[in-house]
Parts: C-alpha cells; structure tokens; sequence
C-alpha cells in the first residue's frame, strides 16, 4: 500500500506559518474533514452490517420467537440442540459437498474453458461472452427454468431419472445448476490470469521440445497459482452460503436432501418462528465462515500480494 | 484449422449450446402454451401462441414488479457508491490513527454472507417501520455492498500521484475540492464498474427481498417469477413467458456493460 499524501495539501496551504495554535487547528480540521467523509459509510455499515453480527451472537442464547421479550436465556442449549439434529449436520454435510464438488469439478472444468477461451480459437470472443452471460441471470431465474426442464415431462425429464425427487440424487441436480451459472465468473478470473502469463515462456518451452501438457503442469499451472488460490477462496466462500437457487428448485427437499445452513437458518427462523435456534444456526455459520476465511489468510494467501480479496462479489 | 483441433472445437461449442439450451428453452416456451409442451418438451412452438406475453405485458404486476426492481438498485447503487467513494478517498489519501483498523473492518463485511446476519436485520426492520418499503431492501443491501465497492476504489484513488493533489493545494483546491473536481472525475471508469456490479447484485438479490418485502405490491421480479411459478404451477408456458420477460432486463444490461462487470471482478483478483 503506497503511503498516504492527505497531508501535503493541508502542508503546502500551511506555508511558513509556524505558531502551534494555528497547527493545532489545521490538525483537527483534518480530522473533522476524515470523519466527514468516513462518517456515511461507518455508520451505514456498523449499523446494518456489525451491529446486526452483534445481535444475531446475543439472540442465539436465548428461546425466542422474534417478537415477544427476549427473555428465556437457555445458555448453549441451542447449539447443543443444532448439533446433534441430523437435519442440521445432514446440511452441513450438503454445504461440504457442494464444496468438495466444486474445488474437484468445477474448478477445473472453469480453468479448461478459460484455456480454450484464451487458446487461437475462432469465435473465442463470442464463447466467452456466452459462457459468462449465466451470471448475470439471478439464481432464481435459473432455478425456475431449470425446475421445467428437469420435471419427469420437461426437456431432461424423458430420461427416466427423477433428477429433482431422487434423494440420492437431488442435490447433485443442484450442484449441475450452479455450476452452469457459475463456472464463466470462475472462467473470466482464470482468463484474467492467463492473459498476465507472457506467452513466449509457453512457445520457448515448446520449442525446447516440452510436451503440452508438461507447459501446463510446470509453466502454467504455477504461474497462475495466486489465480487458482483466490478463485478457491471465493468458491468455497460461495458454497457456504448457498441458499436462492436451492430454495427455489427444493426448499431443501425431498426429506432434507438438499438442505443446506442457510436455508435451515431461513426455515427455523421464518417459517418457524424460532428466532434464537435460527440465530444459533446462522453463529455456526459465520463461525465456519471466518475461521476457514482467517485460515485460509494466514496460510495460503499469506504468499500472494496483499489486497486480493477484491473479487468476493458473489 | 488442423484435425487435432477438431474436438477442441467440438468440446467449446457443446459448452456453449449447454448455456443457450435453457434460455432458448424459456423463450421458446413461452410462445408455445402447455399442452404442446407436455406433448413435446424440444419442439418448436406451433402454432405461435401469443397470448402468454401478451397478457403478462397487458397486467399491471410485471410492470409493477420491474419498477420495484429499478427503483430499489437505484437506492442501493445510489447510496453505496458515494459513501464508499468518500470512504476510500479517506482510507486512500490521508493518514490517521486507526486507519488500517477501519479498513479492516470494512473488509471483513466481505467474508461472510448476508444469511448470518439475516435474522437481526429483519428484527432492525421491522423496528425502524421499512418492513415492506424500498428503503427497507436497499439500505441493507447498500451496507453490504461496502466491502467490495470500498476494496476496488481504494487502490485505484490512492494511484493518483501526488503531484496532482499539490498542484491543486497550490490552486486552492482543499481536501474536498480535490475529490469533488479531480478524483472523482478522472475516476469515472471505475465508478462506472461499481456501479455495474452493485446495479447487477441488487438486481439479483432474493434473501433479502423475501424476507423483508411482505406485501406483494413492493416485490422485485425475483419474488415475481417465484410467485409466478407456484400460482401457475401447471402452466408451464406462463411461467416460461414471465421468465423471459424478467431475464430480458438483465440480458440488455449485460450486452452493454460486460465489459465494465469483467474488468470490476477482476482487478485486483489478478493484479493482487
């Protein structure tokens, strides 16, 4: 980060003016003029962002249904109780799928379009415009068409397989859609990287007599490992949250099956009423969240150059 | 193009008709009704039926639906862009004690999705009297999107060389002027970018909607098309047309601001 120059204005204004009354002044008109501009945003973001953080910790103590006093402290007794419902931990085990499906198949899948995308081929542009349109589609809009073609009478239907009433199978149904609306953000980063690898390392190496894939496994792959190493951070961030498209397609049904954390916190919560369980939930969760995004951090980013969590758009 | 090309080409086009299959699907099925639906799922409609868009268009909840949607990521984009700009001018171009701290804060928002903190928002809400409003959507939508908008900005404010900001001091340009009438015009590209991908996400967003628009008169087209496909459950060829319809928007939007969206997701991705 390159050091900050606020003060030269306030410098050059002051000249030779050298009584300390008048310093003092300028000092804290520096200020006020810092707090003026930080103000909007800081109270915007602590008051809905930070304080509701606060609050969602303190409710999750407590028997609540969100409207009467909160009053019924029971301790831990909410956490207790989530973890060890089979309902819960069968979600987290879905979020963990959808992870693990996600950093062995999608990723890759991505980093091969982006490849081909990025390789002398006719119509790239055109593909790539193409591949990355799905994500700006909202995920509802996905789920709602793809819930038509996957019914037994839709487009995939005539197969003979219940892609979405399957238990066995539903949540694999879910994991295909978002990756259809998701692997072109993935692609367009991977490409970005790709774009920063100077292509006569690529071209010396294969006159050198490398064979393609060895290009790949010992130019390519290592120069685009900061690439790689935030794509994974955002995904995996990502597949915690999973909650619009699995909502729609499901509702985390048939029988829980494809349930995940944050449709259990909106069930509890909304459709049950029960605010503190729910909070309890949601705590599990920005646990998970932090602690993976803190470890992650300090172990695999540490390496890579600082500010590179700018793409957590999704 | 040499034969070893061949599946390459193959492979990238069979990609790209997975993408186009499902949105020609919807389009297509919209001016089919159900029955030739139900008897073909692939086919093309015959004969054109009409009368799906027509009487979506014709009724007033589309048009009413679409508004919302404009209005409340007009809120939220117009909102979160000034005040993350006046942040990270601060964060980019004055020293003070604390800053890296605030900084911090702000991009921790970025680990941690709305969901967590759902529950307490809806509680603030309903306290504040937004239950159902625009401002009750956009407000904490707007909050949310500090984090990203704040990261992208500060970098690029604080590569403006200092020379710029002493020749303006030396003209009489203060601490306000210099961000009125030098920063934020040389800024415009990547104010531009921001505000795509803040426009896009408001756009976009469910959780939120749901949970705090509770009158169907203040739904956005995501509550639309959800409602829509439950309340016509059976009517595929409606839901598909409706569908289409509120895809529209965002297809437009994207062939024109593509470009601005690729470059805001990823900077800094890359460049770190």
């Amino acid at each position: 980060m390159p050091p900050s120059q606020g003060d030269s204005a306030t410098l050059v204004r002051a000249g030779r003016t050298t009584r300390p009354a008048v310093r003092r002044r300028r000092g804290r008109g520096r200020l006020a003029t810092i707090a003026l501009f930080l103000a909007p945003a800081l109270v915007l973001y602590l008051l809905l962002v930070v304080f509701p953080l606060f609050q969602v910790i303190r409710y999750s103590g407590y028997k609540w249904n969100g409207l009467g006093p909160l009053d019924d402290f029971v301790g831990l007794d909410n956490f207790k109780r989530a973890l060890s419902d089979d309902v819960f931990r069968g979600a987290l085990k879905h979020n963990a799928i959808i992870i693990g499906l996600s950093l062995v198949v999608q990723l890759p899948f991505a980093l091969g379009v982006a490849m081909l995308v990025n390789s002398r081929l006719k119509g790239r542009a055109l593909l790539r415009l193409l591949f990355f349109a799905p994500f700006v589609l909202s995920e509802v809009i996905t789920a709602v068409v793809f819930n038509l073609m996957l019914q037994p009478d839709g487009v995939l239907g005539g197969l003979n397989v219940d892609w979405l009433g399957d238990t066995s199978l539903v949540l694999y149904t879910c994991f295909v859609v978002i990756s259809w609306k998701y692997f072109g953000f993935h692609m367009i980063i991977y490409l970005a990287g790709l774009q920063q690898i100077p292509r006569e390392l690529e071209e010396a190496a294969l006159i050198d007599g490398a064979r393609h894939w060895e290009v790949f496994r010992y130019i390519t792959l290592p120069l685009l490992g900061p690439t790689i190493r935030i794509s994974v951070f955002l995904s995996i961030i990502g597949a915690l949250q999973v909650f619009d498209l699995v909502w729609v397609m499901t509702g985390g049904g048939p029988v829980n099956a494809s349930n995940t954390m944050a449709i259990y916190v909106i069930d509890w919560g909304f459709k049950r009423f029960q605010f503190g369980y729910a909070s309890a939930v949601a705590v599990i969760m920005l646990v998970i969240s932090l602690v993976f995004a803190l470890l992650y951090q300090r172990f695999v980013l540490r390496r890579d150059i600082e500010g590179a969590l700018t793409t957590m758009g999704t | 193009m040499t034969l070893r090309r061949v599946p390459l080409y193959a492979f990238a086009w069979l990609v790209a008709l997975a993408i186009l299959v499902p949105l020609i699907y919807a389009v297509l099925g919209g001016f089919r009704d159900t029955g030739q639906i139900a008897q073909d799922p692939i086919g093309l409609p015959s004969p054109w039926v009409w009368s799906n868009y027509g009487d979506i268009l014709k009724s007033g909840a589309f048009w009413h639906q679409l508004w919302n949607s404009v209005l409340i990521a007009a809120l939220s984009t117009g909102l979160t862009v000034p005040f993350a700009a006046a942040a990270a001018y601060v964060f980019a171009r004055f020293k003070f004690p604390g800053r890296e701290w605030f900084y911090t804060l702000f991009t921790l928002g970025l680990l941690f999705p709305i969901a967590v903190a759902i529950l307490p928002i809806f509680i603030m809400i309903r306290t504040l009297g937004l239950l159902g409003t625009p401002f009750g959507v956009a407000l904490p939508e707007a909050a949310f999107g500090l984090p990203l908008t704040i990261v992208i900005l500060r970098p690029f404010f604080a590569s403006f060389p200092n020379e710029l900001q002493d020749a303006a001091a030396i003209d009489g340009c203060g601490a306000f002027g210099f961000f009125w009438r030098i920063l934020l015009p040389l800024s415009r590209p990547v104010l531009a970018t921001v505000s795509m991908l803040a426009l896009v996400t408001s756009w976009n967003m469910f959780l939120l909607p749901l949970i705090v628009l509770t009158d169907s008169g203040g739904w956005t087209l995501p509550l639309g098309v959800t409602n829509y496909s439950t309340q016509y459950g059976a009517d595929t060829a409606r839901i598909l047309a409706f569908t289409t319809l509120s895809m529209i928007p965002a297809l437009i939007f994207y062939a024109f601001a593509e470009r601005h969206l690729v470059r805001g997701l990823t900077t800094g991705a890359v460049k770190g």
